[in-house]
């Protein structure tokens, strides 16, 4: 039997979910993704806006500066109030796993690098970390971990001026783990309470680190502190160690990120949206302005997904929803127009972290999230873009891609769902844009 | 500051390292300076062929022989720095029958072992070949350690008692017209030079004879001392593919042409070259079309490669040298062949001679040479033992395949590194434990980067070309920041995080001649992961002037349940 939706939401990052989720109380929806997301390359940190695009910064509050943005950002493109909802559409869907929400200014948070960065909202797990907060920090790390050298990374805090003493160590893990163990080994060690050389995991761990422990409130592990209970591990070693703990966010494979991404799907599922991974999307059917079908490469064949309305959430080049050759840059399913420079040697600057055009990459869109071609018009009235996939923004140095993905997810996914609901049109669902 | 030295060698390249390890071993005592790092010149962007000979045996054939000879010398005294692929000369369609005689002839008669292979036969060592390829003759080239080999040179040298002093640039002749006597150097800080002698400090280096040995820079020596060398630097481009697309050397059969070679490399294959003859050494236009240029005309031998990865393009400046009577116009022309100039016969200046031109593969033979000619000087009767005793490293190839097991490492990466460390691999990898893998796409353990560390101090580069670590597909975005961790803290954070910055900048200059598809995606990601999750391009310690007090200290939060701060779920005994 043909496949056939309300909406289609085509990518399963944070954009897509957003759009899934704000779309899903009017309209039947189904979420395709070809692989993991990249939230499990990511921190799991969910950032607003640390930086201007001048590199101003960092930014206290990011909606003070939302409105000094240039035409054609994607916080421009849908409004200060769409940021809101978006932000809030997550607040609802994580509950108490995240924090930030109580406030509109920006926290410090401490990276595994030993700088801090600036965001919106931060797991649970990173909330005794924050920069701000004056009380003195151990940061304690694994021999093995080679990712996060906590006596350098409390240096570094120092050299940034953060407002307390950072002191760092690095201790064994105990028990008899491989110098290559993954973070998910220690990760599900501390879950399970696993029993090492006779005694559990986190009280071990606690015993471990509790002789270096000086007169610090607050004691810093690198991000492998539990992957399924991870909030259980955390208070257990607040209890052994008296002091409150924190996790320090680190990169790939990052377990915030794979928790954040599962309780994401969890919502998916009680919101009754239909999610289908492992195939990628390669293409679409259309009838002049509007889609008819996603393609699914099944191996085989390819299988047409039907919807009313279509949501372009396949990331940027990182998730591969932009792709490029030689010649150019494209959107990989629907083909839409991405601006770039003639010229492949135009397409980066000189330096590691100069202003580089291919940051920008992705599709142009209206206020209504409408990819545009080339010469401005609307390619398809039944297609929105959300998240990486735009362009006209530097996620990476504005600190705000989780932002980004939200609030465009979200209003591509509520107007799509309000054009279902058959609202005349879905642009003034939602707020301020005009 | 002043230093006295029998013989003072300039350039620590391949050419600089085997001389001063040839006159060590004579007992002669040597000082060898090198403005950047080990290879920081020609050496260490070229494209780690080991010629046969095959590539010269038509139109050169002295070099050719040179080479062949010099092959078999180098898989002796230096197995853990040549790897075997052997090489094929592909004929297609519309190359000439008779250039492809002429070749297998050109190589019979310099003592080439040739094989003239059908199509069929050719892409049964070469599976990828083109379809339409006509046969192909198949000679011993190999892959070699260019960075490897030069250590190992420094290494030897060493232990023989030379002083070997990196990131030490030449900037003064010592003596007068008629003769030099010695150098003057300035330990200068800058770009990678920080944790050395004397930082920004200069010595006088005190010589009964120099020895100019930097290659394409010999012409700029040369002005110090007074003399014409007329070097004509020739630049050309390799770009490097993220998997082995060939195991074996893979060269076209025709006369001569730009991207024309192929060679497998450790986990990649590189992709040669131009030939475009320079002003400058040091600055020369890095183009666009030189990297097109290597995959559409190699794509005609191979075609896969025009879908592959590329990871990164460099280009390197070929030494080249002709007697100012020849005149040629075109540097492909010119002879790979080397030259010594003895100052004193050709210029009346006494005390130094260069050396010019020649080839990578050839380099042990020219450090020969010139060692004999300074012994000459010197009435130093030793003989030369450099083509007999090994390279430290390869002395003892069963070492090779110990320490799987015993040093707690995954085989695959235990025989990686066994085969970078060749007889040094029990000593370095036990000096580590635990020895966690720091750089995933080479397979380089900690163990191996504090091993170079301690050979390098906190140039990240020097550690990069000492142990692949950062050259892999991700170029860096992964383990640039671990590699920087090893510093610490026998070097303090600043240091650290200035030779990470330097690492990463390293890094993406070679990155950015290949930023199209997968590589471009990869880059996006390494700037996502060193900018958005750890702040690097806005780094606070870099900028200062946070206000820490108008940001959110969490105290607020009104998420309840665990944890609030400053609320310990035990009730809260910690101190305060």
């Amino acid at each position: 039997m043909a496949i056939s939706d309300d909406v289609l939401v085509v990518g399963g990052g944070v954009a897509g979910v957003a759009a899934a989720l704000a779309a899903s109380d009017r309209a039947d929806v189904r979420l395709i993704s070809h692989k993991q997301s990249t939230l499990r390359s990511a921190s799991g940190l969910v950032d607003a806006l640390g930086y201007a695009p001048d590199g101003d910064g960092p930014i206290v509050d990011p909606f003070d500066a939302i409105d000094d943005l240039p035409e054609g950002h994607p916080y421009e493109r849908v409004g200060k109030t769409a940021v809101r909802e978006g932000f809030s559409l997550f607040d609802d869907t994580v509950g108490d796993m995240y924090r930030g929400s109580h406030t509109d200014t920006n926290a410090l948070v401490p990276t595994h690098g030993g700088t801090v960065k600036p965001t919106a909202r931060y797991p649970a797990s990173a909330a005794a970390g924050l920069a701000s907060d004056g009380r003195d920090a151990l940061l304690v790390g694994f021999e093995a971990l080679t990712d996060f050298d906590a006596p350098m990374a409390a240096s570094h805090l120092d050299a940034a001026g953060v407002p307390f003493d950072a002191r760092g160590v690095t201790v064994r893990f105990p028990g008899e783990f491989r110098a290559d163990a993954k973070v998910t080994r220690y990760a599900h060690a501390l879950d399970r309470d696993e029993n090492l050389d006779g005694t559990p995991a986190r009280t071990a761990l606690a015993e471990t680190v509790k002789r270096y422990l000086g007169d610090e409130e607050r004691v810093g592990f690198p991000a492998v502190l539990g992957d399924d209970d991870p909030a259980g591990v955390r208070a257990d070693l607040e209890a052994e160690l008296g002091a409150d703990v924190f996790e320090v966010p680190m990169g790939p494979p990052s377990l915030p990120g794979l928790r954040l991404e599962d309780r994401l799907y969890k919502a998916l599922e009680e919101a009754g949206v239909r999610v289908e991974s492992g195939n990628p999307a390669v293409g679409a059917e259309t009838d002049g302005d509007r889609v008819e079908a996603v393609y699914v490469d099944r191996g085989r064949r390819k299988v047409p997904y039907h919807a009313d309305q279509f949501v372009l959430a396949t990331g940027g080049l990182v998730g591969k929803g932009i792709d490029s050759d030689r010649d150019g840059v494209r959107e990989a399913v629907f083909d839409c127009y991405v601006p770039q420079p003639a010229d492949r040697y135009d397409w980066f600057e000189d330096d590691a972290f100069d202003d580089h055009a291919f940051a920008r990459f992705g599709v142009d869109v209206d206020r209504d999230l409408h990819p545009l071609t080339a010469d401005g018009s609307i390619d398809y009235d039944n297609l929105r873009g959300a998240g990486s996939a735009l362009g006209g923004y530097d996620f990476a140095a504005e600190k705000s891609g989780g932002g980004v993905s939200l609030a465009t997810g979200y209003a591509a996914g509520d107007a799509a769902g309000a054009a279902v609901a058959g609202a005349t049109d879905g642009a003034t669902i939602h707020g301020d844009t005009q | 500051m002043t230093h006295t030295t029998e013989v003072l060698v300039i350039g620590g390249g391949s050419t600089g390292t085997g001389i001063a390890r040839d006159l060590a071993m004579r007992g002669v005592e040597v000082t060898l300076v090198e403005k950047g790092n080990l290879t920081h010149g020609t050496t260490g962007r070229m494209h780690g062929l080991l010629h046969s000979g095959g590539r010269y045996a038509v139109a050169d054939q002295a070099s050719a022989e040179e080479c062949i000879e010099e092959n078999y010398v180098l898989r002796d005294i230096a197995s853990h720095c040549v790897e075997e692929t052997g090489g094929l000369f592909v004929q297609r369609p519309e190359d000439s029958d008779e250039y492809f005689r002429e070749k297998l002839e050109g190589c019979r008669e310099c003592g080439i072992p040739a094989e003239e292979l059908t199509a069929e036969e050719a892409r049964e060592v070469e599976p990828y070949l083109a379809k339409d390829v006509k046969r192909a003759i198949w000679v011993p080239d190999g892959a070699i350690d260019p960075f490897r080999l030069c250590v190992a040179n420094a290494v030897s040298a060493e232990n023989h008692g030379a002083r070997i002093e990196t990131h030490a640039e030449v900037v003064d002749l010592l003596g007068d017209e008629d003769r030099v006597t010695g150098v003057t150097v300035r330990h200068e800080s800058g770009p990678g030079k920080r944790e050395h002698q004397k930082v920004g400090s200069t010595e006088d280096i005190h010589a009964e004879y120099v020895v100019n040995a930097t290659g394409a820079w010999a012409g700029q020596i040369g002005d110090m001392a007074g003399v014409d060398i007329e070097v004509r630097p020739s630049k050309g481009v390799m770009t490097i593919m993220n998997c082995r697309q060939v195991d074996t050397v893979v060269n076209r059969c025709r006369p001569k042409g730009d991207a024309d070679i192929v060679v497998p490399h450790e986990t990649t294959a590189i992709l040669g070259t131009t030939d475009e003859e320079v002003e400058d050494p040091e600055n020369y236009p890095e183009e666009q079309w030189e990297v097109d240029l290597m995959i559409d005309t190699l794509k005609e031998l191979v075609p896969i490669l025009e879908e592959a990865r590329t990871i990164r393009s460099f280009w390197g400046v070929r030494p080249l040298y002709e007697p100012p009577e020849v005149g040629s116009d075109d540097p492909t022309d010119i002879t790979r062949d080397y030259f010594l100039l003895d100052h004193e016969d050709r210029d009346d200046l006494n005390g130094m001679t260069s050396i010019v031109g020649g080839k990578f593969t050839t380099y042990r033979m020219m450090a020969e040479e010139i060692s004999d000619h300074v012994c000459n000087q010197l009435g130093v009767s030793a003989e030369c033992r450099t083509a007999d005793v090994p390279l430290p490293g390869s002395e003892d190839a069963s070492v090779l395949d110990e320490g799987m097991d015993r040093f707690g490492l995954r085989s695959p990466i235990a025989r990686r590194s066994a085969n970078r460390l060749g007889s040094r691999a029990e000593e370095v990898l036990s000096s580590v434990d635990p020895n966690p893998v720091v750089c995933d796409c080479e397979a380089v353990t900690r163990a191996e980067v504090q091993d170079a560390i301690e050979q390098s101090g906190t140039d990240l580069n020097a550690v990069r070309i000492r142990t692949r670590a950062s050259m892999g597909n991700c170029q860096g975005g992964f383990c640039c920041h671990r590699m920087a961790a090893e510093l610490h803290p026998e070097y303090d954070e600043p240091t650290a995080r200035q030779a990470l910055d330097e690492l990463y900048q390293e890094r993406w200059k070679g990155e950015r001649h290949a930023l199209w598809g997968e590589q471009l995606s990869q880059a996006m990601l390494n700037y996502a992961l060193h900018a958005t999750t750890m702040n690097r391009d806005a780094d606070p310690a870099a900028t200062g002037g946070v206000d820490y007090a108008a940001f959110d200290d969490g105290t607020d939060a009104t998420a309840g349940g665990e944890g609030e701060r400053g609320v310990a779920t035990d009730g809260g005994d910690h101190g305060d």
